[in-house]
């Protein structure tokens, strides 16, 4: 911001009063438009939390879905949802970590390794519905994983692997190059300077952007139905070849239906949601404060 | 091994064109590429069948315009007020409130279209129906709001004060540098940021697919029914159809098709991207 001399020049208060009314009218415009924006998610939190308040209860989250909404609950798909977000850590961040060391560490400047980077960028922003599209003909049918929580899982990781891999070289980047220095003086290899050295000290950003992905991950709807999530799913999945259900599914088959008592169950299945989103978030704000003190 | 890590990208965007291909070249092999691209009617799902997309592409293109009617100015005005206009305490307060907008999941908003927004438009509008173009495309206008305002910053930002510190010297005043120096400068950034708008808007799922109905039709009309290529792919994804049959691959058609128009729109806007970055850099 800079300031500008010019509005409190006044020639005549005629042609003071034209110049600042274009100013006070663009300025205005723009706050109410931010101002209506806020609006627009105050009304949306309001709304979900004025349907679902109602009917959260330690038995929602416990209990099966059914037929009858005041009985039904969100159990398996809390289930599904920790399994699918776990498996998809457990393929996602050693991939992601790997590749971004690679090109961080080793590819700089190298053809190939600018290639790999274009098409990272591009991978970004493809349709996730598009890797349901892949999920479902690679890991459903081809591997033969079938509709299991595993073929979700594998399907999620391609999605969140350019995050992983841009937040992972992000964290990379920020380590201090005395750091590497000081560990080559002492004869360490490359590859020893990285895994002893700058991992550790990057790790804090790699969960934060770790954390993050998941947080995508964990709100997709889309790839997983077309990978095959069921939407009523009466058991809890108990291995990785289970077929599962998670709770995005589990709002949308309840917003699907015409009673209104379902669409209470899809507010409060919301709520839910929103809160585990609300949680990840904060630990990964904490875990990014943290970081950045440590290294001030 | 590191390096086959990072490759794994690569097999990824591989394998997405090798799946999308080889379904939509099997249903090729039934249905003509001229009738699939140029029919007008879209029935795959009944007994008398036909393939033509164009159905699904105007309920696309109409969600798509009314969200960009919401999200691109809405988003130009704010990263204009942010930038340009916003103390600095109280741009650190709003930036991040703008972006928890961009993290609700989909489905929510999908919820929020349905059944709060649409009935409210209702009230005003007596002859709009329970499913429609309309309450979604606004919805989807707020969700991609925050991602235009907070690219187009990013190059209204990367402006050099110089360029606004001249427009002053010559008596400007701030609303004057700002649309006559300071935006045109950023205009490629600004572009950048408008055509990935476009291009989350067509790939959006889960808000078309809960609140915009599954009735293929060739209307510009946003009051009634309609279906867009994600809400299509959904659709047949609940039901349960076998492999290898033509409405099975009638979905990785329509993926081809989605996924060829936004890889366009994203590369273009990646261009543009590097281009406004080395003006200024």
């Amino acid at each position: 911001m800079i300031e500008n001399p010019t509005i409190r020049m006044r020639r005549s208060p005629t042609m003071f009063v034209e110049r600042l009314f274009g100013d006070v009218a663009l300025q205005s415009v723009a706050i109410i438009v931010v101002v209506l924006a806020l609006i627009a998610l105050g009304a949306l939190l309001y709304d979900v939390f004025s349907d679902g308040w109602g009917r959260l209860s330690w038995r929602f989250l416990t209990t099966f879905p059914s037929r009858r909404p005041a009985e039904s609950g969100i159990y398996p798909a809390l289930v599904g949802t920790f399994y699918m977000v776990g498996l998809t850590t457990i393929l996602a961040l050693p991939i992601g970590v790997a590749a971004a060391i690679y090109l961080e560490e080793y590819g700089k400047g190298n053809r190939l390794a600018r290639i790999i980077e274009l098409n990272i960028a591009n991978l970004a922003g493809v349709p996730s519905i598009i890797y349901g599209l892949l999920g479902l003909g690679l890991f459903v049918r081809m591997m033969g994983f079938g509709r299991s929580v595993l073929a979700g899982a594998a399907t999620m990781a391609l999605l969140v692997l350019p995050i992983v891999i841009l937040s992972t070289r992000e964290a990379l980047r920020t380590v201090p190059k005395s750091m590497r220095e000081g560990s080559y003086a002492l004869g360490a290899t490359k590859w020893q300077t990285i895994w002893h050295q700058v991992l550790p000290s990057a790790l804090p950003g790699i969960f934060t952007g770790l954390i993050l992905s998941l947080s995508r991950a964990m709100g997709e709807t889309a790839p997983l139905i077309t990978v095959g999530a069921l939407a009523y799913v009466p058991f809890a999945p108990d291995s990785v070849w289970s077929p599962f259900t998670v709770l995005p599914i589990q709002i949308f088959d309840w917003i699907s239906r015409p009673q209104v008592a379902f669409a209470e169950n899809a507010a409060a299945g919301i709520i839910v949601l929103l809160a585990m989103l609300l949680a990840m978030n904060s630990i990964a704000i904490v875990l990014r404060d943290r970081f950045q003190r440590h290294r001030n | 091994m590191l390096f086959v890590c990072a490759a794994v990208s690569v097999l990824v965007t591989g394998g997405i064109i090798a799946v999308l291909l080889f379904e939509t070249i099997a249903f090729l092999r039934e249905v003509s590429i001229v009738e699939f691209l140029t029919g007008r009617e879209w029935t795959p799902l009944f007994s008398e069948k036909h393939f033509g997309v164009l159905p699904l592409v105007a309920g696309t293109a109409l969600v798509t315009g009314i969200a960009m009617i919401v999200a691109l100015p809405a988003g130009l005005l704010a990263a204009i007020y942010l930038s340009e206009y916003a103390p600095r305490g109280l741009r650190r307060i709003v930036k991040p409130l703008l972006e928890v907008l961009a993290g609700v999941p989909t489905v929510v908003y999908g919820y929020f279209a349905l059944l709060f927004v649409t009935p409210l438009l209702q009230q005003f509008i007596p002859t709009l129906s329970g499913f429609n173009a309309l309450g979604p495309g606004i919805v989807m206008g707020i969700m991609i709001l925050p991602l235009v305002s907070s690219l187009s910053e990013d190059a209204l930002h990367s402006v050099p004060n110089g360029l606004r510190e001249g427009a002053f010297a010559l008596g400007s005043t701030r609303m004057q540098s700002t649309l006559r120096v300071v935006v045109p400068a950023a205009f490629s950034g600004i572009s950048a940021s408008f055509i990935l708008a476009v291009s989350r808007a067509i790939g959006e799922t889960m808000i078309v697919a809960v609140a915009a109905g599954q009735q293929p039709r060739l209307t510009a009309n946003p009051l009634v029914p309609i279906e867009t290529m994600t809400a299509y792919i959904v659709q047949v994804s609940m039901g349960d159809t076998p492999t290898g049959t033509i409405e099975y691959r009638t979905i990785f058609a329509v993926g081809m098709l989605l996924f060829v128009m936004t890889f366009i729109l994203n590369l273009v806007s990646n261009r543009l991207r590097r281009r406004f970055r080395e003006e200024y850099a």
